[in-house]
């Protein structure tokens, strides 16, 4: 068995690759830099921490639900049998092929699991000061998972747990399972 | 279901039917999740819609939907239904994990339409309306872009 979770991952890790090939390019630089822009506006506009965590994970989330389209059509991957497939997808194809990195899934149980990232192109070149301590920096990534694994029919809750510019040594985001979403279909003429 | 008609009638209606791949198509529905019809269109129908369309778009995601389930409690192995046939024409359809539905009725001769069906969802679908701020998940299809890249690659495989 453990002969075919190392298997998985290559074809996982293969998958991530020619998704990564696939898609459009931008300069990092530009990219963290952009981003950086818009943490900047949202703090400016919500003046709050807590306010401009909230939206940058709604942002986030917003994104998340077309992302989702974006990264089924391009990335050749089949239906996850387990949400620990779903966890591996997400960390070696979905962030290879959106952020160029690889991310490690950490810390699994049945319902739960880690993504951990040594390298976080959102926060390159970034350092939070003192009133800015408890900004969930990176939070729109938390939002981006939460909106994309909806579409999919799991609704979860994803929350930053440690990241780089708080002072821990990696950023880790955790996913938890809330509920599996049932088909729906309302006919609404009765 | 009502069908298109028992036998196809090969005349100038036909002629200006758009064939992909020497394919005779006839409708095409995209459907998202909730049911909606995103977009809808008709290339040749030889019965036309005798109701409104709205209606017909409910028949037929109602069709789809209870299929679908039909086929998942009594297949013998995994995996969903993406054509069926009835005397006049085939439907083929693929559906998306996101919820998004396909559904492309063919003349009866027509192959597998999956490739085709997928082709659409991930370089025009995607590339138009997921990545267009200005399109929702659950408008319907208006934009020009969309149609016209639509048009232009059922065609260009013919």
């Amino acid at each position: 068995q453990k002969a075919e979770t190392e298997m998985s991952a290559v074809r996982l890790n293969r998958a991530g690759d020619t998704a990564f090939a696939k898609v459009e390019k931008v300069s990092s630089e530009l990219f963290s830099l952009t981003y950086g822009a818009v943490v900047m506006q949202v703090i400016k506009d919500y003046e709050e921490v807590d306010a401009t965590n909230a939206q940058l994970e709604k942002m986030g989330y917003n994104i998340g639900v077309r992302l989702v389209d974006e990264f089924l059509a391009k990335a050749q991957v089949s239906a996850c049998q387990s949400f620990q497939d779903t966890a591996e997808v997400i960390a070696k194809v979905g962030f290879k092929m959106f952020l160029g990195v690889n991310a490690e899934v950490v810390k699994t149980t049945g319902d739960e699991f880690t993504l951990q990232l040594s390298d976080n192109p959102l926060a390159e070149f970034v350092e939070l000061p003192e009133q800015y301590a408890k900004l969930e920096y990176s939070g729109m990534l938390c939002g981006v998972l939460r909106g994309a694994l909806e579409m999919v029919q799991m609704r979860v809750t994803c929350t930053l747990v440690r990241d780089v510019l708080w002072g821990d040594d990696v950023t880790e985001i955790r996913v938890v399972l809330q509920e599996m979403l049932n088909e729906e279909y309302h006919d609404d003429e009765d | 279901l009502r069908p298109f008609g028992a036998s196809v009638a090969f005349g100038k209606r036909a002629l200006l039917a758009t064939t992909c791949m020497g394919v005779a198509l006839y409708t095409l529905h995209i459907f998202n999740r909730r049911g909606t019809c995103l977009f809808y269109k008709e290339w040749n129908r030889p019965s036309p819609s005798r109701g409104d369309l709205t209606q017909d778009h409910k028949l037929m995601f109602g069709f789809l939907f209870s299929l679908k389930q039909l086929v998942s409690k009594i297949a013998p192995k995994k995996g969903g239904f993406y054509a069926c046939n009835t005397s006049a024409y085939k439907l083929n359809y693929f559906e998306t994990m996101s919820g998004l539905r396909f559904v492309l009725c063919t003349e009866l001769a027509a192959g597998d339409m999956r490739e085709v069906l997928k082709y659409i969802y991930a370089n025009i679908f995607v590339e138009c309306l997921v990545k267009n701020p200005l399109w929702k998940a659950e408008d319907p299809i208006t934009c020009p872009l969309f149609t016209q890249h639509l048009q232009n690659y059922l065609e260009s495989i013919s």
